[in-house]
């Protein structure tokens, strides 16, 4: 399918206007309202059916909105076209990796997929996950921990703008968070706009610049980040 | 090279380094497509003697069967990880997604049918070979148009718990026009005396229906595959 041109995908801000999406009778979102710069960590913390992966999904164009819209810079998603998704590095619940290809198989075909200089971005995105040693080994032959470090440098390894990250700490010990939580600190230093949807809080608080907090598919709080997460949690979610 | 044959060809590229080192869909696939043609084997021929047009039917019921399974456990392979969800983030037209998807089942069904047809010649006493490039060309449009629609319609039952038996339910009505006219095609070459017009003719339909089929599934492929 053709799209208009210009598309340039390049932007410093993603905004969300009234954006709902129903599977069914199910409202997953109800007119969420947000915007997101760039050098934000934004958190979408809230319990489990909120809504955070849902939204997660429209922004990476993955799940279509029943209503509401999503700006990207300005730009919809249609105006931008396939282009946009250059821009946007997704870390789902899932980890996207095969688990019968090495690791350097699963970054050189996701890095083919995005016209990438495959050697350079490998090697770069291997020494990140600190798998440079086992590079050539299957993926089912790794701890969760080192798939993690893996997926999310599958995710990164095009150096997208605005980063989609759905509890990227799962299965990570305690050094491995450190490394993640910095490297999101860096991307967002850098100008990437970063969502993290997490359920822990602890690593959540001190992390995130901002919070938004979901629940039943709505946003029922979108306020600065800071310390006090989990007493703040429990006073609008309550428990 | 453009990125939607960029695209289309690392996924096919992909997918077939995996099956080069799991073997777990071709050795299914061949393992159940011949188990089917024995059968038939041992149902239809007495005494060396078989039923007119069976063995062109046999060969293509052997396709579609074994073609169900393979298109079933391609997209099953995506679903592990919801890779197919990465894929779709490619910064391409997401219509090369199921072209390259598409490309790897008609290389898988082309080597199933490389061990099919001499099997099926070989226990039915067909002569295959006697028009090798209308047989070919036969199968290769047959093929590509039974594969068109099991690759969309495998691409979006994958979320679906039901998918295994959704699959066959849905492919085989709308492949029925297919396989006939492989079927018909085949037979009119298994003739005594092979009727190369007739041949040349469902070969033209086959084409037709290719033309169709991707068509549609390439308009269609992106919004069905938009959750």
């Amino acid at each position: 399918m053709r799209h208009s041109q210009p598309a340039n995908p390049d932007f410093d801000a993603v905004t969300l206007d009234r954006v709902s999406r129903h599977f069914g009778r199910r409202r997953a979102l109800s007119a969420v309202t947000l915007s997101a710069h760039g050098g934000e960590i934004v958190g979408l913390l809230g319990p489990n059916g909120a809504g955070k992966s849902t939204l997660i999904g429209v922004l990476a164009t993955l799940v279509a909105p029943t209503s509401g819209e999503i700006r990207y810079g300005g730009q919809s998603p249609h105006q931008l076209g396939p282009a946009l998704r250059r821009r946007i590095g997704l870390l789902a619940h899932e980890l996207h990796l095969y688990s019968e290809l090495s690791a350097r198989e699963n970054l050189a075909f996701f890095a083919g997929l995005h016209g990438l200089d495959r050697r350079t971005a490998i090697d770069a995105a291997l020494d990140h996950a600190g798998l440079a040693d086992r590079a050539g080994d299957p993926v089912s032959s790794f701890s969760r921990g080192m798939r993690q470090r893996l997926a999310l440098e599958r995710a990164l390894l095009h150096r997208p703008v605005l980063v989609l990250l759905d509890e990227p700490f799962t299965g990570l010990d305690d050094q491995s968070v450190g490394l993640v939580a910095d490297r999101l600190r860096v991307l967002a230093a850098s100008g990437c706009v970063v969502f993290v949807a997490t359920h822990d809080l602890d690593l959540a608080d001190g992390l995130v610049t901002r919070v938004a907090l979901m629940r039943g598919g709505k946003l029922i709080s979108d306020e600065q980040g800071g310390s006090g997460l989990r007493t703040r949690y429990r006073a609008l979610i309550g428990h | 090279m453009t990125t939607f044959r960029r695209v289309a060809l690392l996924v096919l590229r992909k997918d077939v380094a995996i099956e080069v080192k799991s073997l777990e869909i071709i050795s299914t696939t061949l393992f159940f497509a011949v188990s089917c043609v024995l059968v038939f084997a041992f149902a239809l021929v007495r005494e060396g003697s078989i039923v007119a047009d069976a063995a062109a039917g046999i060969l293509w019921i052997a396709i579609a069967f074994s073609g169900t399974l393979a298109l079933g456990r391609t997209f099953e392979r995506e679903r592990y990880a919801e890779t197919l969800r990465a894929l779709l983030l490619a910064p391409a037209p997401r219509a090369a997604i199921y072209v390259g998807k598409l490309l790897g089942i008609v290389l898988l069904l082309t080597g199933a049918e490389l061990l099919l047809v001499p099997l099926v010649a070989l226990l039915f006493s067909a002569p295959f070979f006697a028009r090798p490039l209308l047989l070919a060309g036969l199968l290769l449009a047959g093929t590509i148009g039974f594969a068109a629609v099991g690759t969309l319609f495998a691409a979006m039952l994958v979320r679906s718990r039901t998918r295994d038996i959704m699959l066959p339910i849905l492919l085989y009505p709308i492949t029925v026009p297919v396989i006939i006219a492989g079927v018909r095609g085949t037979a009119a070459l298994l003739a005594d005396g092979p009727d190369d017009a007739a041949a040349v003719m469902w070969l033209g339909v086959l084409s037709m229906f290719d033309v169709v089929f991707i068509t549609l599934s390439l308009w269609t492929f992106e919004p069905l595959m938009t959750e």
